[in-house]
């Protein structure tokens, strides 16, 4: 059951979309994002949508993979595009009912509303689904590095983050151990109301938060025992370095950008 | 008289239509007869946790069904917590889910749970403090002052406190060191010859279950490779070795002997078995 999140799970493989430098993913993520946010109109969306198409392709992790790590967000997608479909001002409305009505721009709102939400999760997905942990957190304490300037602990944070991706499985596997144990005593999760709920979880919680913490502790004696003192003059095993593959990747990505916001002053 | 637990025909399939896909357990078919001490033996990824997690309905068969006296325990999914209350399952590192803020009250669960209250929760409580050696000034402390042994102990009496009538134990000693081990084994001893429950202990180790047990399960690869007494399947010693399992170093001792010629039957597994067969061998008059 709660081995089912796949949200940031990798998927090991070897195309050209896991061994671009990590840099360049989280770049054109970034620049994704940016163009999804500035397309207005069909010709802008399909850019992006054909865009995320040949990325999926090049990458070779399978299309279910990425709808199916839409599935605990289908709540807020639908939400939001009924929200949208029901509540956009427009002159003409073709259904009203009290404080309901339908435009044809309520629909297209809402249409636009859900493709965006649907390809900006399938794009970040794909990265993470392409992108090891470890290269994600190096490619970001790389891309943040310059702020350590303004006294960012930006090495810090980035060991966090490693950290924490790392212990995420662990912890997931803890907590169906205490659960199934608890549940050998008799706990009852499912019934009850929602007070009865919250006081059943303290049982997991204690022992889930115990353990968290031995762990930690462990983690730092063991990280001490190896001399770690943080960022300063620490050298990296695999230092990042750009290759020929990443500017074009980043190339392409701003030609896409710009042609979605050429599209956007067209009014396409 | 009939088994108290049947386990027929079980399968259980973990990420099936996934390209994960494994069977964890395949075809097992065994009986735990009443108040017996059942040992279950076999390699990590035999299938023994998942087997046992079966046993209690924490885990639903793929396929298959378990009996408790002759009742499918799947056949009111809404009561499979009485299931529960019956088949007492002490996982590994039980002290791991120790939560509450005195040992008394962490007993308390399991039985609290149940519907116990007042003086019969009272009784319950202190009964099974008193079956793993936790004394009275123990029961008010936190149980994370305790060492590890005790939070062990601990644990076990929240799951004997539910007075279960078949215990399931998964390695129980693990991570002990000698004495505590030995010491645990006897309060696990001394509580099936008072109660006369029934008892599954499911360990790695050959000399704890050829010590303890009466019959002995021997799982590999998701199968039941043999079951019997532990003489019927020490007997079957090198075959236990080629299916790359161990038997008892006194097992060991004997089957060497016999290979190098010495008349005796290597299905011994204690120390004084063998010793009685040597006597009577020098007794015999063929010199060693």
């Amino acid at each position: 059951m709660l081995k089912d999140i796949t949200l940031g799970q990798y998927f090991p493989g070897n195309s050209i979309a896991h061994r671009l430098d990590p840099r360049t993913k989280i770049l054109l993520v970034t620049l994704y994002i940016i163009a999804l946010f500035s397309a207005k109109g069909w010709m802008g969306y399909a850019v992006m949508a054909v865009t995320l198409a040949a990325c999926v392709k090049v990458s070779h992790v399978g299309l279910r993979a990425l709808v199916r790590g839409l599935k605990p967000l289908v709540f807020i997608i639908a939400f939001t595009g009924i929200l949208n479909m029901f509540f956009t001002p427009d002159t003409h409305y073709l259904w009203e009912w009290g404080i309901l009505r339908v435009s044809v721009k309520g629909i297209e709102n809402a249409l636009f509303m859900v493709i965006r939400i649907m390809l900006l999760v399938m794009g970040t997905f794909l990265m993470t689904y392409t992108t090891s942990p470890i290269r994600l957190t190096d490619g970001l304490e790389s891309l943040l590095n310059p702020l350590k300037k303004i006294h960012v602990p930006v090495h810090e944070l980035a060991m966090m983050m490693a950290i924490a991706l790392r212990f995420i499985p662990t912890l997931i596997e803890e907590t169906d151990k205490i659960m199934s144990a608890q549940k050998a005593r008799g706990a009852d999760f499912d019934s009850g109301n929602i007070f009865q709920k919250a006081k059943a979880l303290v049982p997991i919680l204690v022992p889930l938060f115990i353990s968290a913490f031995r762990r930690a502790d462990e983690l730092a004696t063991a990280m001490e025992c190896r001399c770690y003192h943080g960022g300063e003059g620490r050298t990296k095993l695999h230092v990042l370095k750009y290759q020929r593959r990443d500017y074009v990747a980043l190339a392409g990505g701003a030609v896409i950008l710009a042609l979605v916001v050429v599209l956007r002053r067209l009014g396409a | 008289m009939e088994p108290i637990l049947q386990v027929k025909d079980l399968t259980h399939t973990y990420g099936a239509g996934t390209p994960f896909q494994r069977s964890a357990v395949e075809h097992m078919s065994f009986d735990v007869n009443e108040g017996e001490f059942l040992g279950i033996i076999g390699h990590t990824g035999s299938g023994k946790s998942t087997l046992i997690q079966h046993l209690n309905g924490l885990l639903q068969p793929t396929a298959g069904e378990i009996l408790l006296r002759g009742k499918n325990i799947w056949a009111e999914p809404k009561k499979i917590r009485e299931v529960r209350f019956k088949v007492g399952l002490v996982f590994q590192y039980p002290e791991y889910q120790l939560f509450e803020e005195t040992v008394y009250k962490d007993i308390a669960f399991g039985p609290a749970n149940q519907g116990k209250t007042g003086d019969e929760l009272d009784h319950a409580v202190r009964e099974a403090a008193k079956l793993v050696g936790i004394r009275d000034d123990q029961l008010e402390k936190s149980p994370f002052e305790l060492s590890g042994g005790q939070k062990r102990r601990v644990a076990l009496a929240g799951v004997l406190a539910m007075e279960p009538e078949v215990l399931v134990l998964d390695e129980p000693t693990a991570g002990l060191d000698p004495a505590g081990r030995e010491n645990l084994m006897a309060n696990i001893r001394d509580y099936h010859r008072n109660k006369g429950k029934t008892i599954i202990l499911v360990s790695h180790s050959m000399d704890e279950i050829a010590r303890n047990v009466d019959r002995i399960l021997v799982l590999k690869n998701a199968h039941v490779l043999m079951q019997g007494t532990p003489a019927e399947v020490f007997a079957r010693g090198e075959e236990l070795l080629s299916a790359g399992l161990d038997v008892p170093q006194i097992t060991r001792i004997a089957m060497e002997l016999k290979r190098r010629g010495v008349d005796i039957d290597p299905a011994v597994y204690t120390v004084e078995a063998l010793e009685r067969q040597l006597l009577a061998l020098r007794k015999g008059g063929a010199g060693c």
